[in-house]
């Protein structure tokens, strides 16, 4: 079974037409990816398609702008595998 | 229908918030002079136009969603597809679907039947924005009061 980081970066690759390699689990989607908003929603329907979540964007987003969350805590992808990994657990909790 | 300025619905059919659809009409003109060009001797409603229609029955669907707070702009479509064609003096019936709302975005599904057959359909994602401008805004509501969208159903809704 495929690290969640493995599907992640799968989803982004195909998505956005970034080669794969180029992927790293430390790599900011938005800084270093070059990902922007419109791209991240295509990922982020295709993320919640593949794990059976629902990721709470818009509250991401809204922290984010009021600066009580920073955008490597949502955006760098080791983040945000673990914060995909809490959906799945709270999922089956 | 008045294609010149892009208004390509001409009413409000139903707007059901609970279900998050809505449904609109629309009458192609018998006459533009879009249709001089597009084309000489065969004349037909632009496929672009068509989805415009679309993108404009989804976007006061997700300005009824978003109560009035926000402006729908086009940001993506997908999978959009031109089933058959479309003549002058036409009747068009629209409806569109919400798909997603969050995030500055909002995604739908849209269609077009045309005598009960599906003409075309796309899936259509919109940037969300607060209105730029007053001016702007009480524009679109007068847009909204031609079209009869039921602003009751914001309330209930």
């Amino acid at each position: 079974m495929p690290s969640t980081f493995d599907t992640v970066a799968n989803i982004i690759s195909e998505t956005c037409d970034i080669p794969r390699e180029t992927i790293k689990p430390e790599s900011h989607a938005i800084n270093d990816l070059g990902i922007d908003s419109l791209d991240f929603l295509d990922i982020a329907f295709a993320i919640d398609k593949a794990f059976g979540i629902k990721m709470p964007l818009e509250q991401w987003t809204q922290e984010v702008n009021d600066g009580k969350a920073t955008t490597e805590q949502y955006f760098q992808l080791n983040n945000l595998c673990t914060r995909i990994d809490e959906l799945v657990a709270a999922k089956g909790a | 229908m008045r294609i010149e300025y892009f208004q390509l619905i001409d009413r409000i059919v139903d707007l059901d918030l609970a279900q998050q659809t809505i449904r609109t009409e629309a009458r192609v003109p018998t006459a533009s002079t879009i249709f001089e060009g597009h084309f000489p001797g065969f004349p037909l409603m632009p496929g672009v136009l068509l989805i415009e229609a679309m993108a404009q029955t989804s976007g006061w669907l997700v300005i009824a969603v978003t109560k009035f707070t926000r402006m729908p702009f086009f940001a993506a479509l997908k999978e959009a597809k031109l089933r058959s064609f479309i003549t002058p003096g036409q009747t068009l019936s629209l409806s569109a679907k919400l798909l997603h709302e969050g995030s500055g975005f909002a995604v739908t599904s849209a269609e077009i039947r045309c005598d009960g057959k599906l003409a075309c359909n796309a899936e259509i994602t919109f940037r969300l924005v607060e209105f730029p401008n007053p001016e702007f805004r009480a524009a679109m509501e007068r847009m909204a009061a031609t079209l009869e969208f039921p602003t009751g159903a914001l309330a209930h809704g």
